[in-house]
This record gives structure tokens, sequence and C-alpha cells, in this order.
């Protein structure tokens, strides 16, 4: 979808904010309010084109629904007009886990980065979030291996028939196996020609 | 045999150690569930048609939705759901590339490119007055080397740079109340006007210098009358606008410098012309619209400065924009209404009299009137202006028209659904069966096999697609008949246009809709707006003579004694059945648990005036309902002051019109909650028809607790009046929640905690005999979900089997709702990562399958979670014993599965609510999420253990079969062998 001609002022825009070096900041604006400046970083992303194509659908969300916006093509991000207190940003992103931020906006020194994140308590030095793992929504299935044949109870089934078949015989004493066929013999065979004709007159 | 049972028990744990997560495979996406993209009802519209290779139109609608819809099918190219306050006031394209939003009340700007819809920039434009706000793009108009946008909002005047967003300059204009509504730009000069009214009766024109926002010349002119309502600019330097009484036509010249006005009165225009006109917003070239005695009256503005009245139209005419052609001609759009058409006429601006283009066109009666039209041009093949229309009907619908044609649809008001109820399909008789004749057993196997391939990924590409379509298009789960396991279902939903849909639980298509009449805007409704949906109908022993029908009650304005309105509607032909317009206002509908001889439901409407109403109005309903007047009992939460209350009927009401169906209400007790520390946030009750299985829950000790159920609870959180905003605008020390359980028939506290350093906002969710909530800790800075479960003590000497043999038991006592019994309550908190926006719990047809909770997160996705996790008996190191019984150790937060998120990889944009429908089947249970978009899937939150799921493999089943008998042949004719070599030896 991204189309030729925006690539000039994506890597346009990223110049400037790479000369920037403030943007990752609280910056005191007027009387109002704080703003809360910060990043998106996604694994393996570089700054300009060639980013992944999620970002465009990538959400921040602040205090639980307040306010939401959107990152810009380098993943930056800010929220102005934020009265002074202990905020809470989340992002929300399909296929990536994003821990909460707690972020706090001071009115005494203005200017300085208090962000950590909820879930393992690590203080962020500067507002660079960063999924803290890829997600998958999908059940991967097994590709085709013996195993998984056996293991299904159709493969159970019959591996237990070979148990049966094959290994119990072994494990009977073979001297009780000939006193027994011997025994079977005197009492005429039940062979399985009978077992079946018995089987199918009954039903 | 000892070696049987072994193997027979190492094959039971591989099966039950697998994890109890909903995983479904990627290719199984669309086969259960549906997902439908929505806009909403649509408020401005912008093509962009010109040197485009793909044609899009660009729109922004009521539910802070901005779109690129694909004018040739309709479809979205992208879209993005702003917050809920960020509400969109403008729209525009810029530099021929980036979409301009102007939202928040003219505070935000953002550019959003236009193939992808990726945010280029985003700019917070801080004013301090509120004011209307308006965006304005000229063309051809550069301050340096920038393209420049024009932002009119919180009383200042912006001019940004189109490229980056960055401020050029800024002016404050107006002080309080006033409102700049126009900019003009006249050609060849460094200067704009803006001109606009403050307070209400004066008029102002300034001059700005374009390149540095530098103020040249302010004039104001008071209207001693005062104005109504906005300006009407006819030509760069007149505008039209009313006084206060809207009798007066005010027409204000304001050349250079000078500020003149010449009124008119509205009656000299014409005889029929009296009465209050309205002055319409309408931007045509030389002209402006009234509306007086219920028509629209365009009325043109000669160069002599006569005003000549062209036309007069009906009141449901809706009226484009004008719009530039190449020749420097304007034309506008008209659409009228017809009974079952429409017909869009477009029209050259300085030529009334003739038309352009006119078209009929069919138009189903449910979509009601056209409010809006938005029309666009096109080079046809002679090189002449061909044109079409985008309309936005009353329903919310998005049409685009054509050459007379419908070239697509969308039901866009699918997107704004604010109730949900789920009605039966017919019964399949005999005889008109459909079913079985799609399938011969060669084309089952051979659907089989593949399947087969699929589970062994052997399948070769096309084999998936041939899966996958095969799957998709299962004739059997689209089927308008009942089925054994209760899939198939119909949603009923309502909307906020006043349209009732219902949607086919199979593949979620439109089975029927219905425009209410009686939530449409009229004479008597000026504000009709729909309240909820509910049962009240649903035949069971005259299921084949009878059909389902629901109760839709709505209210005919914006304030709470404004009277309703009621319709019933059949859910099998989407007919309305009976339509009420009963005189008293409504404030709730409490469904009672009777029915009639036709199985029709009792409802009690209550009113302003707290009086109760008996609907339907039968004698037979009317004795069913005082034979059970005790034993009706509700309550009431007053939010602003604080104070909960428990109801019942007392007597008919005393009125001037005797009315039997009319009762008096008494209060039976009242809890009056100290409005300094506490604020009502949220409720929850039980869901009236949710099935409970059993009382009693057997502990690994082999104690019994005796679940208290009962369908009179009511679960209360309230916190610090400070703690009401949102996070971060509370300290912890002055902030706390403090959640209640009560009895409603009694009034008595069950339960009673506070949590201190927490806020809302609460969500909370009651089932059976827990109820789970969720709410900030910010000592914690995090989510925190809490359950609490109540237990019945006074019972807990039932299991005394001697007592029970002798007669000692309180098990033959009447439960009374009056009765005190003894109740203890089990609580545990948890961390939870996200904010949730609504809670659900899934529910199944005998309540006998384990629970999970659905939490609709943050980011529009619902997650799926075991009831297990929120368990108040989890302990960090659970004995064998608990072990077993399924108790899982205590950990601090709730894990969040990626694979138990019911949505998968999708996402219910601006999400609302979860609704959950008990199956036929037992361990099934339906889920629709609803917001601007919709998802429906089905879930078995302890797995389908009472069917074989859709993927069994039969073929392999069959395979094995004929593997063990030939297996058993073999070994058959292998022993007779062998005994033969036996008998010869």
């Amino acid at each position: 979808m991204g189309g030729v001609p925006c690539n000039h002022t994506l890597i346009f825009l990223s110049l400037i904010l790479f000369i920037l070096p403030s943007a990752l900041a609280i910056s005191s604006e007027n009387v109002e309010g704080y703003s809360i400046n910060g990043r998106v970083k996604f694994p393996g992303s570089v700054i300009g084109p060639g980013l992944p194509p999620k970002i465009s659908d990538v959400k921040v969300i602040l205090n639980g629904g307040q306010r939401v916006t959107f990152l810009r093509p380098d993943g930056y991000f800010s929220f102005h007009n934020v009265p002074a207190g202990t905020h809470l940003i989340e992002v929300a992103a399909i296929g990536y886990f994003f821990s909460p931020v707690r972020v706090d906006v001071s009115a005494r020194n203005p200017g300085k980065v208090q962000a950590a994140l909820t879930e393992n308590r690590r203080v962020l030095s500067e507002l660079v979030l960063e999924p803290l793992r890829e997600e998958q929504y999908y059940e991967i299935r097994e590709p085709f291996s013996i195993m998984s044949i056996v293991k299904s109870p159709m493969g159970l089934m019959v591996g237990f028939m070979v148990i049966v078949m094959f290994l119990m015989p072994k494990l009977v004493d073979a001297e009780e196996m000939k006193r027994a066929q011997e025994e079977m013999r005197n009492q005429g065979t039940p062979s399985l020609a009978n077992f079946l004709g018995g089987a199918q007159r009954t039903s | 045999m000892n070696m049987a049972i072994r193997v027979f028990l190492l094959l039971l744990i591989i099966l039950s150690s697998t994890y109890p997560t909903l995983c479904i495979y990627e290719d199984q996406v669309g086969h259960l569930d549906w997902h439908q993209q929505y806009i909403g009802k649509v408020k401005h519209a912008v093509f962009h048609t010109q040197k485009a290779a793909r044609k899009r139109v660009i729109v922004s609608t009521e539910e802070n939705v901005v779109a690129s819809l694909d004018l040739r099918r309709g479809e979205i190219f992208w879209r993005h759901v702003l917050g809920p306050n960020d509400v969109i006031d403008a729209i525009d394209i810029a530099l021929g590339k980036y979409v301009i939003t102007l939202s928040s009340g003219g505070t935000i700007l953002r550019a959003w490119n236009l193939p992808d819809g990726q945010m280029m920039w985003e700019s917070t434009l801080s004013g301090s007055t509120p004011s209307k706000s308006f965006l304005s793009i000229p063309t051809n108009l550069k301050i340096g080397k920038d393209d420049v946008v024009f932002v009119y909002g919180s009383g200042c005047l912006y001019a940004v740079a189109s490229i980056d967003g960055e401020v050029i300059w800024k002016k404050e204009l107006t002080s309080e109340g006033g409102n700049i509504q126009q900019l003009i730009y006249p050609d060849g000069t460094d200067i704009i006007y803006a001109v606009g009214l403050v307070g209400l009766a004066q008029f102002d024109a300034y001059q700005i210098n374009v390149k540095t926002g530098e103020l040249l010349k302010h004039s104001s002119m008071v209207f001693p009358a005062g104005f109504s309502g906005d300006l009407s600019f006819i030509t760069s330097d007149i505008a039209m606008t009313l006084d206060s009484t809207g009798s007066v036509l005010v027409a204000v010249h304001f050349q250079v410098g000078a500020i003149s006005f010449h009124q008119t009165h509205v009656s000299e225009l014409g005889r029929d012309f009296s009465g209050a006109a309205v002055m319409l917003p309408t931007k045509l070239p030389g002209m402006f619209a009234l509306e007086i005695n219920k028509s629209i009256v365009f009325i043109k503005v000669t160069n002599e400065g006569k005003l000549e009245v062209v036309d007069t139209l009906g009141r449901s005419t809706a009226v484009s924009e004008s719009l530039y052609l190449s020749e420097g001609q304007q034309v506008f759009g008209l659409v009228q209404q017809g009974y079952g058409k429409i017909i869009l006429t477009v029209k050259l601006g300085n030529d009334w009299r003739s038309n352009l283009l006119q078209e009929t066109i069919q138009m189903d009666y449910h979509r009601g009137i056209a409010h809006k039209v938005f029309i666009n041009t096109y080079a046809r093949m002679d090189s002449s202006n061909g044109f079409r229309a985008l309309i936005v009907m009353e329903d919310h619908s998005l049409f685009l028209l054509q050459q007379g044609e419908i070239v697509w649809s969308r039901e866009d008001g699918l997107a704004s659904i604010t109730d949900v109820i789920a009605s039966e399909l017919p019964v399949e008789k005999d005889g008109v069966s459909v079913a079985k004749v799609e399938h011969n057993l060669f084309e089952w196997l051979k659907g089989h096999l593949l399947k087969l391939k699929g589970t062994l990924m052997i399948a070769t590409p096309d084999d998936i697609a041939a899966i996958q379509k095969m799957r998709l298009q299962s004739t059997e789960k689209s089927k308008m008949t009942r089925d054994h396991n209760g899939f198939r279902k119909l949603l009923i939903v309502l909307t906020r246009a006043g349209k009732l849909f219902a949607l086919h639980t199979g593949d979620g298509r439109i089975v029927w809709s219905l425009l209410l009449d009686s939530l449409r805007k009229s004479e008597t409704c000026q504000n009709p707006r729909g309240l909820s949906l509910h049962q009240w109908q649903d035949p069971h022993h005259h299921v084949l003579d009878e059909n389902p029908s629901v109760l839709v009650a709505g209210r005919c304005d914006l304030s709470i004694d404004s009277p309703g309105v009621l319709s019933i509607v059949d859910t099998y032909t989407g007919q309305e059945r009976n339509r009420m317009r009963p005189a008293h206002s409504i404030t709730r509908v409490i469904p009672l648990p009777f029915t009639d001889s036709v199985e029709q439901r009792l409802h009690l409407l209550l009113d302003v005036n707290l009086q109760a109403h008996l609907y339907p109005r039968t004698t037979e309903a009317l004795d069913i309902f005082l034979r059970e007047l005790g034993n009706i009992y509700w309550y009431s939460a007053d939010v602003d002051r604080g104070i909960l209350k428990g109801h019942a009927v007392q007597n008919n009401c005393i009125l001037e019109i005797a009315d039997s169906y009319c009762f008096d209400t008494r209060d039976l007790w009242s809890i009056v909650l100290p409005s300094e520390s506490e604020k009502i946030v949220a409720t929850a009750t039980r869901n009236l028809n949710e099935a409970v299985h059993t009382q009693a829950k057997v502990t690994s000790d082999q104690e019994v607790m005796y679940k208290y159920i009962s369908k009179n609870l009511l679960f209360l959180a309230t916190v610090a009046p400070k703690a009401v905003g949102p996070i971060g605008s509370v300290t912890p020390e002055e902030s706390w929640l403090v959640v209640y359980v009560i009895d409603t028939v009694t009034g008595r506290i069950l339960h009673r905690m506070t949590h201190h350093g927490s806020q809302g906002p609460v969500q909370a969710v009651f089932s059976e005999n827990w109820v789970v909530y969720h709410y900030f800790n910010l000592k914690a800075h995090r989510y925190e979900i809490s359950v609490i479960e109540i237990y019945d003590q006074s019972r807990l000497d039932n299991k005394d089997i001697l007592k029970l043999l002798l007669g000692k038991h309180n098990l033959t006592s009447p439960i009374t709702a009056y009765s005190r019994p003894e109740v203890i309550t089990k609580s545990q908190s948890y961390f939870f990562t996200h904010s949730v926006k609504t809670l659900a719990v899934t529910s199944t047809a005998k309540g006998i399958t384990s629970k999970q909770l659905l939490l609709g997160t943050i980011g529009d996705q619902v997650l799926a979670l075991d009831k297990r996790f929120l368990d108040p008996r989890r302990t960090i190191n659970p004995t064998q014993a608990e072990k077993e019984e399924g108790i899982i150790p205590l950990t601090d937060s709730l894990p969040i599965i990626p694979q138990s998120y019911v949505t998968h990889a999708l996402k219910v944009e601006g999400l609302r609510g979860i609704t959950t429908v008990p199956a036929k089947l037992e361990s099934t249970t339906l889920v629709f999420a609803y917001g601007v978009d919709l998802f429906f899937s089905r879930l078995a939150p302890s797995r389908t253990y009472d069917s074989l799921t859709e993927d069994f493999s039969y073929a392999l089943l069959l395979i094995t079969i004929v593997a063990l008998v030939t297996a058993i042949f073999v070994t058959w004719i292998w022993s007779e062998k062998k005994e033969l070599q036996e008998k010869w030896r």
C-alpha cells in the first residue's frame, strides 16, 4: 500500500526527528498541562521506510481510553495538555504484547521523564516502548509425523492391539503357554471361526 | 490386564494434561466465527477521484471513524477509530495526498497518508475559549513555500503547514461566545477575511495578513434585534441570517471596511410564509435555504440584493454542497423522497429550472428518508460531466448512485448497536426440508479425506483452498431452521437509528430489517431513540403455531420524562405486530418471570412518577399479576444522590381515568450512601435467565460448601467523589473503592469491602454466587480484578447424615428471600495487565460447563479467562488434594494466553458490549461482541466434551477400523496356518 511518492517525506520527517534529540521528554508547554512524548519501537524495525506495515494500526492509549493517539511513521507519539500526576499509557498492537507504562508528570521539575513498566517494574530512562513479547493467536499445526498418528486415539488403539498381539504372548512363560495350549486341545479348539460364527448367530 | 490398565491410565494422563485453552488453528478462521467491519453514519465525505488510479471517498462518521472507501465496491481501504471523546469536526484533503482531520472541538489536527492511512503528523492547537471549529484548505495559497491549512477553533485562527503540521501563525480573534464562520480569500492579495458572529447580536469582520497573521483591520457592527442561528454565505461579501424571532431575514454586506444590514420580513417573500423560519446550513451558489412550515424554501439573492423564492420542496429533501466543475460552473445535488424511491437531481447553480441530471432510484421503504447527499463528477466518454452521488439514509446506510443505479451499499447502521437479544429460528417442518440432497456418500468421503490430509499436513495448497471453501460454504450452518445443537439462531439487534436487524448466527447475514415507525422522527416524537429489547413471546408449547416476538421500548425525547413508545415485532417475519404509544414515560422495563396462556411474558414498565404499568394489557395477565403481587420486588439506584431503594407494588393508581393496569409502588427499604465519601459508579445483577446446575460445591477435603444463589443480589461499587475522574487526577491517599453485595428484597448488606487507594472505572459481572470486578489500583498503578464468592452457612448442618435420617434437617423448610441466612464471603484480588472496556461471562444451557470470563480489552479484543483463575481458594502452595480438585497455584497476576483471545488476530473496533447466548449443546456458548465492528463466535469453555468437533476425522476412524479388521483377519489366517503346522508335527 505504501505509495512511492510518500517515501521521500518519510525520510525527510525521520531526518528532522533525528536531529531533534530532545523529542523524548516531558516538556512544559503552557499553564494548562504538559506534553508526553515517546516512541514505540518494534523489534527489528529501523527508522525510515521498511517498517512493519502494522504501524499504522497501532494505537497509544492514555489513562484507559481518555485519549487515543496514533504513531507517526517513525514510531513517535505525543500527548499534549496532560495535567501533572501519574498516568498510564497503553499500546494496542495486534500481534504484540506491550506492558502498560506508568508515567509521572511532575509539576516541580518539568522536563524529567519518570516512566516504568507496570508488568515488571523496569524503569525506563526514556520513553521508548518495546513489546515484551510477540503474541501468537493461533495454534500451530504440528507437521506430519509418525508420532502424531501414534498419539491420536486411533493410533493408540492400533498400538494397544499390537502390544496385546505381539508383546503379551512373549510376556507369558513359554512353558505355561504350552500347558495352556494342551489344555485347550483337550477341550477342543475354540478357533476364531467358531467364535465369529457364534457371534453372527447371536446377533 | 494390569498392563492394560496402566496403558489406559497413561492415555488418560496424556489427554488430561493438555491445557484448556480455546486455541484454534489459523485455517479455522471464519469457520465458526464471522467478523464484519463498519464505519457508522457518515457525517462528511470528500471524494478523491482526480488523477487517482484507485478512486476513493474519504468519510468521517458519528462513531469517530475516519475511513477511506473504495469508490467502485464500497470496501474499506483503511480505517481509524479515534478515541471516544475525539469527535471529528471536519475532514479534507491537502496536497492531494494527505487526509486532514480536525477533531476534539478543533484542538487536534491530524494528517493521514491517503494511500495507506498512516498518520503523518499530529498537531495540538490549544486555545482558551471553546468555540465552534472549522477547517479550510485554500487552493493556490502558499505562505513562503508551504501549502497551508487554516483552522479555526477555540477562538483562534491558525495557519498550519500542510506538509508537517507546524503552526505558522496563530491569531486570537474572538472572546467568549464568538464564532468565526467563514474565511474568504480574495484573489491576488495577501489578505484573508474572517467573518462571524460574536454573542447573539454582533457581526464581526477581520482582515488578516496571510503571511504573518497580523490583524490588519477589525470592524464590527451590532444588530439590536439579535441573530438566531448561523450565517449562510451567498457570495464573497454577502451573508444571510435570521433575527432572533426567526421572522426577519437579515442580509449582511461586508464589503471592504463597511458592514451594513438589510432586513426583509419573511412574509414579504410570499403569502404562505408565516411563522418562525430556520436557516439551513447549506453552501449553495448565490442561494440559501430556509425551513418554514415544514417545507424547505430555496431563496436566490440577485445581484441587486433582491431576494427571490425559486422553489419550495418537502422537508425530507437533502441538499449537497456545491461542486465546482472545470468550466467554473457550480452544481449541487438534491435528493427528494418518493414512496419506495428517491429522486436525485443535479442542478446548475445559476439556473434552477433546468436539471443536469434527474434519476429515480428504487429504494427500500425501510431505509427511511435521505439524510445527506454528497456529489462528485466524472468525465463521460463524450467528455460531458457525469455525476455520482453518495447518499446517507435515515437508517445510517450508505449508497453510491451512478447512472441511475445503486453501485454499492453499506449497512453502516450496524455500527451503532444499542441492544441485542437472541431469538430461535423456526422448527424444521416435515416435507419442507431442503437438507440431505447436497451430499452423496462419495462426496462426503472425499471431503473427509481432504480434511484428513489437512490435519496430517500433507495437503497441497490447492487442497487447503478446497478445504477452506468447503468449510465456509457449508450450507448446514446458514440454514433458516433450528438445529439440534442450537447453534443457529437469530440475533435481533437494535441500532441507534431505530432500526431492527435480524442477523443469522451462521454467517452473519441480515435476514430481515425493519425501520420502526415508532422510533422515527415525527410531529409528536422529536428525538426518538430506542432503549432496550426484551423477549415478549418465546413459544415452547405452541412452537408450531405461534411466532416468537420481541418488545422494543423507546422514548420520544432525550429527557427521561418524555413519553415512551413500544413496539412488538415478530422475529420470524420481521413485521411489526403491535404498536403502543403509552401516555407514561419509561424509565425501566422489568420482565417478570410469568407468562400467560399464549406464552407472552409479563412486563412491568416503570415511569418517572414511580408508577408501574403492566403489559400485556389483558385481563389474563392482570389475574396472573394480582396472584403474584406479593412476590414482585425491584430496586432503583439514584446515582446523583447516592440512594438505593427497594420497591414493591402497592395498589392501583389513583388517576382521573381509572386504569387497572397501573399500580402505585411503595418503598420497602433505602440505603443512603454518604455523598461526601461515596459515589455510585457501577452496579451489576445476575442475568435472570442464567441456569445454575449445582447448589453445592464439594471441596477436596470432602467438605460441602453451599452456594448462596439468589436472583435478588446486587453488586454495587462506589468510589470517593474525587476519584470519579480518569486515572492521574487523584492520589492514592484520597481515593478508595467500596464494594457492596446487597439483597434487593430486604435491603440487607451481605458484604462490604473497601479497596483503599483504588479507583474506577469499575466493570463488573455477576453470575451464580460470585461477582468479578475490574478496577484500577493506584498504589501499584496497575489494574486489578477481584472476585467475591458468597456461600450459605445456614445449610451446612444438612450434611450430617444422622440428622438427615432422623428428619432433623432444614431441607424442607421453605426458602424465602425474607430469611436472613448466615453467609460467608471469600474474596481474592489479582493484577491484570489491560484496561477493560466491558466484562461478560459465558452462559450454557444447563450451567454444568465451567465458566469463562470474557474481557473486552482496551485493544478491542475479547479475551477468555477461565473462572478457575479467579477462585478465592487459590493458595501459593495448593495441597495434592486441592490440585486434583483443579485449584491453580496463586500468582499475583492473571495470565494472558494469546491463544485464548476469542477474537484471535481480529479487532472489534470500538468494542462496546459482549453478549453470550447458550446453545442447546451444553458445552457450547455463542458469543456476540459488538461495537463499530461485529464479531460472532462459538465457545466451548471446557472443550466440546459432548460432541465430536467438526474437525473430527471420520476418514481416520474408518481407516483405523478397516486396519483393525484386516489385522484380525490376517492374524486369524496366521493362527490357522500355525495350528495346521502344529497338527502336522
